[in-house]
């Protein structure tokens, strides 16, 4: 089944001398469960397309089609609505609320998406635990190293029981080991919740682990290949 | 959770945070301070006006107190004094002839308003008995006594047992003098109405006046409290009906007004400081605003709607400003608490402050509502120095703020 859907996805940036066309025409499906990466050098436009399927970027042209909803058609505020129930995010920098632990970053989401208090602390537990850093539930993100940060944006992503989660070059921070033991924690709970992966990234660790790269260059999708792993 | 997050991120920038917060603090025990020492100094005032002056309330024929016609009196005083002070909460009730007049000493002479007046029934309705300087209060002279205040004795050049010759018109419209001798001088620290008020026992001027026996031109009634006024007042204007019956507020408005003004002025003082306070404010929240653009920008990412966004920046502007104004608000209180039973000593600027009739020791006095009101005025000021910054914050655009590195 087809959690997303893309279209004819157009991105043009004006600039006062020339025009710049960051995403050329993508017309590409995820379905549920996958566990993908799009790769592609710098300026590729892979981040603008993640944006753009994220409903943070706007299309220039096109239909970004996620659980049957057309995203781009969505009023601002319902937009915001959308992400929150629906996308998860990981971001490169980590991206934590500097001022709250660990627990609070995984309860936020929830909180904000109105979650009775009793689900939303035996889910923080329940994603801290999967991501192997329960016993740091009541730790600051600056108490923790940056593997650990990112595990806490994953639970945090994961926490809100989204439809996929993307995530723009989260290992690009890490080292080599906490970048393993990160893609392991995530292929896990890829397969645990069958929640959709999608990465934008060149690390080919990252690559090494996906099922599916799909490899974007000048705006445009080059290659898309599915391994068995 | 936004709260604590507000409340949290202000700690974010400790210094930075400490020093506008220790600004508004100041500013604010500035307000406070000043608020009470001048609802303390007009407070003083009034209430040695009453003492003194006015006592709380007071009973006259109509039209008395426009044309202080001689003949104006109440045929039946004495009978309404010694009812009036059998009403609860009443402290004393005291009849006085009133008459303006002439006072010659060997040297010069002065017109004066003199009050005839029972000595007993006067001290419990006036101080002036505490207050005297010089001699004793209508004791050591046998025949016809008078107090008077110090500046009069020093115009007129006289002491205790000088003696001064009053002169008046009787309802008859004749002129007579009568001698009297100073039995004591007083000062109630208010130079214009010691050197025109002075006081002589009842019978005496009834005596020398030829008017009959009872009568009053002014009843002085003093209360236990102010609170009680208007219940008391009500019960005075039943026995007295048909006179004009006036409390404090009345025979003195420019007293009633002295207090309001003072409140206005602290006001308008409270919001030229916030005023100037809400620079910093606005400056510290657009610092916050900036640095934290890529925060936002994540926040708006993963479901953090405008609102919320508003309320947070709100939030933190609000603690922020709050945090200063109670720490000034308690500092300002605590002045104040000590203040009240240890004066603020203006003494070296006294001769000033007594022409004008204040005290040149002021205690301090607060109400609470005040501190409620600053309080109410720190938040709006909060919020205020939010709108902008805030309005930046809802300017950002995720994906841009996302890309900051």
């Amino acid at each position: 089944m087809n959690v997303i859907e893309i279209k004819d996805l157009v991105k043009i940036y004006n600039s006062s001398e020339v025009q710049v066309k960051a995403v050329n025409g993508i017309t590409v499906n995820f379905e549920e469960g996958e566990f993908t990466a799009v790769v592609g050098p710098s300026g590729s436009g892979k981040t603008t397309f993640l944006n753009m399927l994220g409903g943070l970027d706007r299309p220039t042209s096109g239909s970004v089609r996620i659980g049957g909803t057309e995203v781009w058609d969505l009023s601002s505020r319902k937009l915001i609505d959308f992400r929150m129930n629906n996308i998860g995010f990981v971001f490169q920098s980590y991206n934590l609320i500097p001022v709250l632990t660990a627990g609070e970053n995984v309860e936020f989401i929830m909180h904000l998406q109105g979650r009775p208090k009793k689900e939303r602390t035996e889910r923080t537990k329940e994603m801290l635990e999967a991501m192997g850093i329960g016993d740091r539930i009541k730790s600051r993100p600056a108490k923790l190293s940056g593997g650990q940060q990112q595990r806490v944006a994953v639970a945090r992503a994961l926490a809100s029981k989204p439809e996929f989660i993307l995530a723009d070059e989260p290992t690009a921070n890490l080292d080599s080991h906490s970048t393993s033991e990160l893609l392991e924690l995530m292929s896990k709970m890829n397969k645990k919740y069958n929640t959709t992966f999608i990465f934008a990234t060149h690390d080919q660790r990252v690559m090494d682990k996906a099922r599916r790269i799909i490899t974007i260059e000048d705006g445009k999708i080059l290659s898309d290949e599915k391994f068995k792993r | 959770m936004l709260l604590s997050i507000s409340w949290r991120n202000i700690w974010r920038n400790k210094v930075r945070s400490l020093v506008i917060i220790f600004s508004i603090a100041l500013g604010i025990f500035a307000g406070v301070a000043a608020t009470a020492f001048m609802k303390g100094l007009a407070e003083q005032r009034i209430q040695k006006v009453i003492n003194t002056e006015l006592s709380y309330m007071q009973i006259h024929k109509n039209g008395f107190r426009q044309n202080s016609d001689f003949k104006s009196y109440m045929p039946d005083a004495q009978n309404l004094a010694s009812e009036i002070r059998a009403i609860p909460n009443v402290t004393g009730a005291s009849q006085r002839i009133i008459v303006q007049s002439m006072i010659a000493s060997a040297e010069t002479a002065s017109g004066v308003l003199i009050a005839g007046i029972d000595p007993e029934l006067e001290s419990k309705v006036t101080n002036i008995h505490d207050r005297i300087i010089e001699g004793a209060y209508f004791e050591g002279i046998k025949k016809n006594p008078v107090v008077i205040g110090k500046k009069l004795a020093e115009k007129l050049n006289v002491k205790v047992k000088s003696k001064l010759v009053i002169t008046l018109q009787d309802t008859a419209n004749n002129v007579i003098s009568g001698l009297f001798r100073v039995s004591g001088i007083y000062t109630s620290n208010n130079n214009v109405y010691d050197e025109s008020h002075i006081f002589v026992r009842y019978d005496d001027l009834l005596r020398l006046s030829a008017l009959p026996e009872g009568v009053a031109h002014e009843i002085a009634i003093n209360i236990n409290d102010n609170e009680n006024l208007q219940t008391i007042e009500s019960s005075v204007k039943e026995i007295a009906s048909g006179y004009e019956v006036l409390d404090w507020k009345s025979l003195s408005p420019e007293m009633n007004y002295l207090t309001e003004a003072m409140d206005l002025y602290m006001y308008i003082f409270i919001i030229i400081i916030l005023l100037a306070l809400l620079f910093g404010i606005i400056n510290t929240m657009l610092m916050v605003v900036m640095e934290r653009t890529k925060e936002i920008g994540m926040l708006m990412a993963v479901g953090m709607n405008k609102i919320r966004i508003f309320s947070m920046v709100l939030l933190e502007s609000i603690l922020l400003s709050l945090t200063g104004g109670v720490v000034g608000i308690i500092i300002g209180a605590a002045f104040s608490k000590w203040r009240e039973t240890k004066p603020i000593d203006l003494s070296a600027w006294a001769q000033g402050y007594e022409q004008l009739g204040y005290d040149a020791y002021v205690y301090t006095s607060l109400e609470p509502v005040m501190l409620v009101n600053i309080t109410i005025l720190v938040i709006i000021t909060g919020v205020i120095a939010a709108l902008y910054p805030a309005y930046k914050a809802l300017k950002n655009d995720p994906a841009d703020a996302l890309r900051i590195e």
